[in-house]
């Protein structure tokens, strides 16, 4: 027993033997490893109220019809336009009579789809660019990377504009160009978890034992290199889901009648003075979908960071 | 000058609070320091380097430090502040570390860091704390003083940026020098010449000396009494000439360690660490040694 | 070494460190025009994959065959997509963006007059948030915990999750209509048009040179809201950053060996510690105002602000072409050198960048 054993007062118990710093078998080192990382998220009531929200805007979405009704959300009654805040529209009205509430509720489908659609298109492109080029190296690398640094430097907003004046708005068009110019954060990302990686000694193991490079790639580097990943797309969210209200903005995402966010805030300009509700409360829920994004980026952060030490 | 020990530890214990518990890294060290030369020997984690801190009053919140009696001549450290300890720092009490690539500011001029320490406690100007620099340099053996002034840090040889370190650390005059690991990132031709260099500064000055090290053989030769750490505590006291007559098995088995031209053993016998030495030993009581 | 040795070793010395930074000028030189090549692909593929037909666009749908074929050849629609590339690259090369279909000037006159009204705003936020926050990231680098830090860092994550076009609106109910604190929407009052020459563009500093201080009141107030505002969203990544930078520097061990000289806290942060951070900090300062640029089209639709978004965003809405890929190449170009100029400031003031290369 070392003198990194000496502690005094520590927890008994099975807290005790989670966190014991001397585990003796796999399962508990893993299990220990989990209870500190969750310990470490749960000690921070940001990085929580974080998750709570995200979660939130899971459920929300995927369950939107038991939150609010749909008809609420798309049927246009003009004798209820711009009415305030009450029992009856929680929110108010917009400009064409429809539930502030029930679009903000559907709204979030939008939102989410947003989020796991780029999701789903950054992450591979960016690992199946990073993971070569930092495995293979020489002018793999070189010319992969070429191309990451030349789309790392395009202004992803101005773009995105360009590119909805060429082909037209809509909610694909929108997808296509934000995950064009947000991909080669994370191919930079798993190419630099992979140089950390590749001359590891378990690697060389497995290069001797016969393993192909795909293989080794695919079982033993890449999911060392998700953790990171994972933290750098949620802190990434946030800003992927302000892009994408501001395409709504300005009319380039998710085409009327879709209760998409930043298109509700867009309308409901002309209505500022006196009706400010109509502008104000759908951005608001994209502050704070936002910000439940970065809380809950910055806590996982912090937790891979002690645990890296 | 008073006659007196400079420096008299009874009893400090420094403790770093954590969520798995509080980690004692320091329990009931106690010793005195003349003008001499004290070797602190310790592994990792022995505690040895947190003491040198702690009499600085470096220790970083949220670790405490705590003493029955911790005094640097006639100031009573333990009721220092922290604007307390900044005026003993490089005045009365110095540091050396053990890498000066890491330990000297990379994007300053090593000689305007040398100087900076002058004019910080003298208040001189410029061109006189250039001057004292220059001086400085020329006393730790530095052949061309006017161009390693301008050099940067990662310029000079480890050799070299140790002796930079110690005229920046001795330029204001201190009583006693804590040398931490001063020559483990040394090689070892280098670090014979280090280690000459800082007992001319300290025996021309008459200063105290405190040499960390986890090299027992190094501190032996050097320093003529030793106090062995284990787990934080001081587990062994004695003069450097009778380290064979040592009694704690801990230290024996240093010894017995050391590889020795001339005596063929087949086998160098490992230590073995008794779970018995991480208990605590007795605290100090009466008067300091 | 000999005098003579050691003179000789100094001037190779010389050779190699200006040999090392013609190296670097060169590979950076070859990644800019290489980007910059990368942009005027993607804008010229954007530009050849509208549905609309761009003879048509020109000559209108009431032209003659004769009228249609001919202005097809001018243009070369029917040449190979490479030839077509090359004839636009010369173009872009010689500034020629074309023609705007709404001003019917050519687009580059029309950048000309609406870029430095979005200059004028971003510098301000941008120097508010530069001005701002680089002390609060250091102060809250240095109370780590207590709540110095949790302020500026709570502060911080508000400001870089809120949409800035929700801001502005909240901002111009609250402070102005609500309040009538500051203007409203636009960069002048319509009775102080046009009163004061343009010098510079910047309407603060060109009233200031023509001595029209009423003319400059006004214009101030109305850039108060819009530069607060946006230098908020600057300030918190600028501090930010600073606060993690700070963080890093202050674990290092010159550190504490600084501070075991005895000098002070402040003396030690400020100077010692900041001093090795602010290179990083310059490439903060260049993002966030490549981020301010490209935020643009946003700001400047909610405070009417006649920039060069405003200018792209109606161009969008106006399917005018050429006016949003001009916008585009212009914003492309500065961001991508913003991008790069991390590489220029390093050796320059890093002492330990130069030797190498």
């Amino acid at each position: 027993m070392s003198a990194a054993g000496l502690r005094i007062g520590a927890p008994a118990g099975w807290r005790g033997w989670l966190l014991d710093p001397a585990p003796t078998s796999r399962r508990q080192a893993r299990l220990g490893r989990w209870y500190r990382a969750w310990r470490g998220l749960y000690c921070n009531g940001l990085a929580m109220t974080g998750l709570v929200i995200v979660l939130a805007l899971v459920l929300v979405a995927i369950l939107a019809p038991l939150f609010a009704d749909h008809t609420a959300a798309f049927t246009q009654t003009l004798q209820e336009r711009l009415q305030p805040m009450s029992w009856a529209h929680p929110f108010g009205t917009d400009e064409l009579g429809r539930d502030i509430y029930a679009r903000v509720i559907f709204g979030s489908r939008i939102t989410l789809t947003i989020v796991a659609l780029v999701s789903a298109i950054v992450v591979p492109v960016g690992l199946g660019i990073g993971l070569p080029a930092g495995y293979f190296g020489g002018w793999i690398d070189a010319v992969l990377m070429r191309i990451t640094d030349i789309f790392l430097a395009f202004p992803r907003l101005v773009l995105a504009l360009a590119f909805a004046a060429a082909l037209g708005p809509g909610i694909e068009n929108a997808v296509i160009a934000i995950s064009l110019t947000a991909w080669p954060p994370y191919a930079r990302l798993a190419r630099a978890e992979t140089l950390t990686r590749r001359h590891a000694e378990f690697i060389e193991a497995a290069e001797l034992q016969g393993a192909s490079h795909l293989r080794i790639l695919f079982t033993q580097i890449m999911p060392l290199s998700l953790p990171s990943v994972i933290i750098r797309l949620t802190l990434d969210m946030a800003g992927i889901i302000l892009t994408a209200a501001g395409l709504g903005f300005l009319g380039l995402g998710a085409q009327p009648p879709a209760p998409e966010w930043g298109a509700m805030v867009s309308s409901g300009r002309q209505y500022l003075l006196d009706q400010w509700w109509v502008a104000t409360i759908p951005g608001l829920a994209i502050f704070i979908v936002s910000l439940g994004f970065n809380l809950l980026g910055d806590g996982l952060r912090d937790v891979a960071d002690s645990r890296a030490g | 000058m008073s006659d007196g020990p400079l420096l008299t530890m009874r009893n400090l214990r420094v403790t770093y609070p954590g969520d798995d518990g509080d980690f004692p890294a320091v329990r009931n060290v106690s010793f005195s320091l003349g003008r001499e030369r004290l070797g602190i020997v310790g592994e990792s984690g022995s505690g040895k380097s947190t003491t040198g801190r702690a009499i600085m009053g470096l220790i970083p919140y949220p670790g405490r430090v705590e003493a029955d009696v911790m005094r640097l001549g006639e100031t009573d450290l333990t009721r220092l502040d922290e604007r307390g300890f900044r005026r003993l720092r490089g005045k009365r009490i110095a540091m050396v570390l053990q890498d000066p690539k890491f330990s000297l500011d990379p994007v300053m001029t090593v000689g305007k860091q040398i100087a900076e320490t002058h004019r910080h406690h003298f208040r001189s100007s410029k061109q006189a704390a250039r001057a004292a620099a220059l001086e400085m340099l020329e006393a730790v053996h530095i052949r061309d003083p006017a161009r390693v002034y301008n050099q940067y840090a990662h310029q000079v040889s480890g050799g070299m940026g140790q002796r930079i370190m110690i005229a920046m650390m001795l330029i204001a005059g201190p009583d006693i020098l804590i040398a931490d690991e001063p020559t483990s990132a040394l090689d070892v031709s280098v670090q014979q010449q280090v280690l000459a260099i800082m007992d001319e500064m300290v025996k021309s000055r008459g200063m105290g000396l405190i040499l960390i090290s986890h090299n027992l053989h190094l501190v032996a030769s050097f320093c003529d009494r030793v106090l062995v750490m284990y787990a934080g505590q001081i587990v062994e006291v004695c003069d450097t000439g009778r380290l064979n007559e040592a009694r704690h098995p801990y230290t024996k088995g240093l010894l017995a360690a050391l590889p020795e031209l001339g005596n063929r053993r087949i086998e160098l016998p490992q230590l073995r660490r008794d779970p018995e030495w991480l208990i605590d030993l007795p605290a100090a009581a009466g008067a300091a040694s | 070494m000999s005098a003579a040795t050691e003179a000789a070793a100094a001037s190779n010395e010389w050779v190699r460190r200006i040999a090392g930074a013609i190296r670097r000028v060169i590979n950076l030189l070859f990644s800019v025009a290489l980007t910059f090549l990368g942009l005027t692909c993607v804008t010229f593929l954007i530009g050849r994959v509208i549905p609309i037909d761009p003879v048509l666009a020109i000559v209108g749908d009431k032209a003659s065959r004769a009228t249609y074929d001919r202005v097809a050849a001018e243009i070369g629609v029917n040449l190979p997509i490479p030839v077509q590339y090359w004839r636009y690259l010369s173009k872009v090369l010689h500034l020629d963006f074309g023609f705007s279909l709404i001003t019917a000037h050519p687009v580059l006159q029309d950048m000309t007059r609406v870029f430095p009204a979005t200059m004028e705003l971003a510098l301000l936020a941008l120097f508010v948030g530069t001005v701002l926050g680089v002390p609060l990231g250091v102060v809250a680098a240095t109370h780590r915990g207590r709540w110095q830090d949790q302020v500026v860092r709570f502060g911080s994550l508000l400001g870089y999750s809120m949409p800035v076009f929700w801001l502005g609106l909240v901002g111009l109910l609250l402070f102005y209509a609500k309040l009538g604190w500051v203007e409203g929407p636009g960069r002048l009052d319509v009775s102080y048009d046009d009163i004061v020459p343009t010098v510079t563009g910047l309407i603060t500093i060109d009233s200031l040179i023509a001595g029209e201080s009423e003319v400059f009141w006004n214009a101030l107030s109305h850039l108060v809201l819009p530069a607060s505002i946006l230098g908020y969203l600057s300030l918190a990544y600028v501090a930010r950053m600073t606060r993690s930078f700070m963080l890093g520097q202050l674990r290092q061990e010159y550190v504490l060996a600084t501070l075991a000289k005895g000098l002070s806290p402040f003396r030690v942060v400020w100077v010692h510690a900041l001093g090795n951070v602010w290179v990083q900090l310059v490439t903060v300062i260049a993002l966030t105002f490549g981020s301010l640029l490209e935020g643009a089209v946003l700001t400047e639709t909610v405070f009417a602000w006649p920039g060069l978004g405003l200018y792209m965003k109606n161009s969008l809405f106006n399917a005018d072409l050429n006016a949003v890929l001009g916008g585009t190449m212009v914003i492309g170009v500065v961001y991508i050198f913003l991008n790069m100029l991390s590489d220029v400031i390093y050796p320059l003031v890093d002492p330990r960048a130069r030797g190498r290369g």
